[in-house]
């Protein structure tokens, strides 16, 4: 194994514009935007024909037949067929976690150069069959004869015509993530003025991304669409303020302008050793310094559910000896206004940095300036696994564009209780 | 004894009617059972900048296992956490309204001036609603005389008026009082916060005490025995307000000395018998009942812990009508015999280390009563005691206090005329009568060992009466 650990420089990424579930790529497939995404990564950096040491991405709505989804996106593209690939899943996490994954291994010196993916679509999601059907119809396969074979038809019922639609919710609370963020606002006392001030912030940084022309290298059109679908540039608090709660019932404060909507797109990272990266004459923008997941018990000790961060990003602090404060800036996944709202929360309270996270003090507080500076998830939407290529590249650019010895923290909560969250420093 | 209207009004017909017609609802107030919690709910804790008390409070919240609430401010959530309190964030703005406290406690020792009073309308404001049945109020200040400039000392001279307000709004059995802590007495705060926050003042509201710094630590005590290991003497102990004195100081862990004239020296040791006490029986009125009083306790207990003064007599006439035998007799019995018992047992060492005198004065004997010139004269003085006494009690490392109860349900009461009685009863903040636990709970909190940091203090035991308030 080599001793040697080497730094693994982000030299960039791109995506395409995040789209509205039943919108615009309504009937673009997973492989469809992750192609295309690939493309326009190609494209950029003149990949053509490149073997690269490998490709890894992911998403959560997946296809049963998309068991090798980022293999085949990669046969379809002008990379070098040799290039490896595999797919991986971790929640919302998933974009990151590829990210951290291929930056590893190139710290490690086991590949140079490799791609971090990401994608999802609500849209085209898969259905499943009705469990009872399901039984009957691997029963049917399973029959030796025309009789057994008759007497499982006979268990067809009209009723498991219904098919089985993924739903957005925990398996073991049965509540929907919305659901649970809403019990979070609720514990941590969080207004809804607060979450839609942090939703309208989002809106405005993301349309000054697009009007400066930030993202013109960051982002590639894709089926006509050219800028995100949910970004509302004229939004207002006055505006949000109009809208009925969705989660938490009546008294609730969270509603679909301060949730992520559901959506559909891809995104792509491309990470290289410097070495390899000289050699193909592309700058370093950024280096993944270190990263951490972390994770929560909301089952039984009914911990927020998308509280894990807090947990991940102390670890991260101290072994990099860093405070809260020792960045340039903050990329906190919006998954909800709330969440955020909760994590700034929790990092400032006293009690919860010592129960729960066995600090002598609290983190203190981040300066909301230099949060989402170029938007989150709130305007730009959230295809689960698609989240971490876009704060990655972006959170890569800014750093490059700041200069050297500015420093980025990304945290992501996700589901089932988890977190992942990463320290990037400009090159 | 029973009070006919309450169970009346708790009824369900009952319930509509008195509402319907505006009368007075009496709830049963929830008194405390060995072995339950301090208590039982949710405890909102808040703090006004730049206070002193907030550490120590959240220590004692720590120590009695209480769930506790606070917003989202530095000084609350600094105070828990070092106390390894795993507080809840309580947001009024986002709050749903099922969401009620058993106790709100605020330290309001940091406000500084009359317009930092706003600290304690903004914490109560959005709160005071959200009291349970039973619930708590109590604000913690600084003593206007231990105040730093005439702007701190006027405004914590306000939180009386503001906290004997809230005792008057908060309905269902809620009580609010207010805490004056001295420089340094901060760590003498324990007792009385776990007293006020427990159904053991039940009937005590209102009420504002001052609790002075101590060097009587009360370090490793068993709050369920405090008194465990401890020798208490009780005066007119066979029965009423005496024998539940008894009984309480012999649930803390006391041994009982009961005390009673020979005429009821049955009844005492059938009393004192139940507990595993013993009995003296001597009218506290002879010429030589301090000193056998005083031998009593030194051959056979090495000294006495803990002093109650509660026998005491009315013989009610108004002044052109009463006669002298009358007005000596209970001058005699409650407060000559207190003062020779008091002098004796001091001059001859008899009261140990830590310990506690606690007299029976009376709402009387501050308001004073029309046929009761002779009793409110003895109650009077019995406050004018326990104050005068104090420094020197202290200097023997021990302490005097007075309770003084209100409208207390006893045969004395039943006795009465229907109308006083039933005036007596509603004419305060709970709407009802005391019971004769509600003044042993609060003498045994008086009696505490961890009690020292209140000397010469006087507390009303009447459901914040009318009178005399």
């Amino acid at each position: 194994m080599n001793a040697n650990v080497r730094r693994a420089a982000v030299l960039g990424g791109i995506r395409i514009p995040f789209a509205r579930q039943n919108g615009p790529y309504a009937r673009a497939s997973n492989q469809d935007m992750m192609t295309a995404t690939l493309e326009a990564l190609i494209s950029k950096f003149e990949l053509a024909n490149e073997a690269l040491g490998e490709v890894a991405a992911g998403g959560v709505l997946k296809h049963s037949r998309d068991f090798n989804l980022t293999r085949e996106c990669v046969l379809g593209t002008r990379l070098d067929p040799h290039t490896p690939a595999y797919d991986i899943q971790q929640a919302c996490g998933t974009g990151l976690e590829a990210t951290i994954l291929v930056a590893s291994k190139i710290a490690l010196g086991q590949v140079d150069s490799a791609v971090a993916g990401g994608f999802d679509t609500t849209s085209d999601a898969p259905i499943a069959v009705n469990e009872d059907l399901r039984q009957v119809l691997l029963e049917l396969n399973r029959s030796k004869s025309n009789a057994a074979r008759l007497k499982a038809l006979t268990k067809l019922r009209p009723q498991q015509i219904v098919p089985q639609i993924p739903r957005n919710a925990e398996p073991r609370t049965g509540l929907s993530m919305g659901e649970h963020a809403a019990i979070m606002a609720k514990e941590w006392g969080v207004t809804r003025e607060e979450q839609d001030e942090l939703t309208v912030a989002s809106h405005r940084n993301l349309a000054a991304a697009y009007d400066t022309g930030f993202l013109d290298d960051l982002v590639t059109p894709f089926l006509g669409l050219e800028r995100d679908q949910n970004l509302r540039p004229d939004t207002s608090v006055e505006k949000l303020a109009k809208l009925k709660p969705v989660f938490g019932g009546e008294e609730g404060t969270m509603t679909a302008g301060n949730s992520t909507p559901l959506s559909d797109g891809a995104s792509a990272v491309l990470l290289a050793s410097e070495d390899w990266a000289a050699e193909h004459n592309l700058p370093v923008q950024a280096y993944i310094v270190d990263a951490q997941t972390a994770a929560v018990d909301h089952v039984h000790a009914r911990e927020g559910l998308l509280m894990a961060p807090t947990y991940a990003v102390p670890k991260l602090l101290g072994r990099n000896n860093l405070s809260l404060q020792d960045f340039d800036f903050y990329e906190i996944h919006e998954a909800f206004a709330a969440q955020v709202l909760c994590t700034f929360k929790a990092w400032e309270d006293p009690v919860y940095c010592k129960e729960k996270l066995g600090l002598d003090a609290p983190l203190g507080s981040v300066d909301r300036d230099k949060l989402n500076t170029h938007g989150g998830s709130l305007a730009a939407g959230h295809p689960f696994g698609a989240t971490g290529g876009r704060i990655v590249a972006g959170l890569a650019k800014m750093l490059a564009e700041k200069g050297s010895g500015s420093r980025g923290l990304i945290s992501i909560c996700a589901a089932g209780g988890l977190g992942v969250t990463a320290i990037m420093e400009a090159a | 004894m029973s009070d006919r209207y309450q169970q009346l009004v708790n009824t369900p017909i009952g319930k509509i009617v008195s509402k319907q017609i505006g009368l007075p609802a009496p709830v049963k107030l929830e008194r405390y059972e060995r072995g339950q919690p301090v208590i039982d709910g949710p405890v909102l804790f808040g703090s006004a900048p730049g206070g002193r008390l907030a550490g120590a409070i959240a220590q004692v919240l720590s120590g009695i296992d209480a769930e506790v609430h606070t917003a989202l401010e530095d000084e609350a959530r600094t105070a828990a956490a070092d106390a390894g309190l795993d507080a809840q964030v309580f947001n009024a703005e986002t709050a749903t309204e099922d969401q009620r406290f058993k106790a709100l406690v605020f330290d309001a020792s940091g406000i500084a001036d009359s317009t930092q009073l706003s600290a304690a309308y903004a914490f109560f404001h959005p709160t005071i609603r959200r009291v349970k049945t039973s619930g708590r109020v109590i604000v913690l200040g600084t003593p206007p005389d231990d105040a730093n400039t005439p702007r701190q000392a006027t405004a914590q001279r306000a939180l009386e008026g503001f906290v004997r307000s809230i005792g008057k709004e908060v309905r269902k059995g809620a009580t609010a009082q207010l805490i004056y802590v001295g420089q340094k007495a901060e760590d003498q705060i324990e007792s009385t916060l776990r007293f006020y926050l427990s159904p053991k003042s039940a009937y005590v509201s209102g009420q504002v005490v001052q609790i002075a710094a101590g060097d009587q630590a009360a370090d490793g005590i068993d709050w369920e025995h405090p008194q465990a290991g401890r020798f208490a003497l009780v005066t007119g102990a066979s029965r009423g307000i005496g024998r539940a004195i008894a009984q309480v100081l012999a649930r803390d862990g006391a041994h009982v000395i009961g005390l009673d004239v020979p005429a009821l020296q049955r009844e005492l040791e059938e009393t004192i018998g139940e507990l595993g006490g013993s009995t003296l029986v001597l009218d506290i009125t002879d010429d030589d009942a301090p000193q056998r009083i005083a031998d009593h306790v030194l051959t056979n207990h090495g000294g006495v812990d803990v002093v109650v003064h509660n026998a005491g007599v009315t013989r009610d006439k108004t002044l052109g009508r009463m006669s002298d035998e009358q007005w000596d007799m209970v001058l005699g019995i409650n407060l000559t015999a207190q003062e020779r018992i008091n002098e004796e047992l001091l001059a001859r060492q008899a009261l140990n280390e830590n310990g506690r005198i606690v007299c029976v004065s009376s709402m009387s004997g501050i308001a004073g009563n029309a046929g009761q010139t002779n009793y409110a004269a003895s109650k009077a003085g019995v406050i004018g005691m326990v104050h005068a006494m104090a420094p020197e009690v202290a200097s023997k490392r021990a302490t005097i206090n007075a309770v003084a109860p209100g409208f207390i349900e006893t045969q004395m009461t039943a006795a009465m005329p229907i109308a006083t009685r039933e005036a007596g009863r509603r004419m305060n903040s709970l709407a009802q009568g005391g019971l004769p636990v509600d003044v042993a709970e609060t003498i045994a909190w008086y009696a505490n060992p961890a009690s020292g940091g209140l000397n010469g203090t006087v507390v009303r035991v009447c459901g914040q009466s009318l009178v005399g308030a």
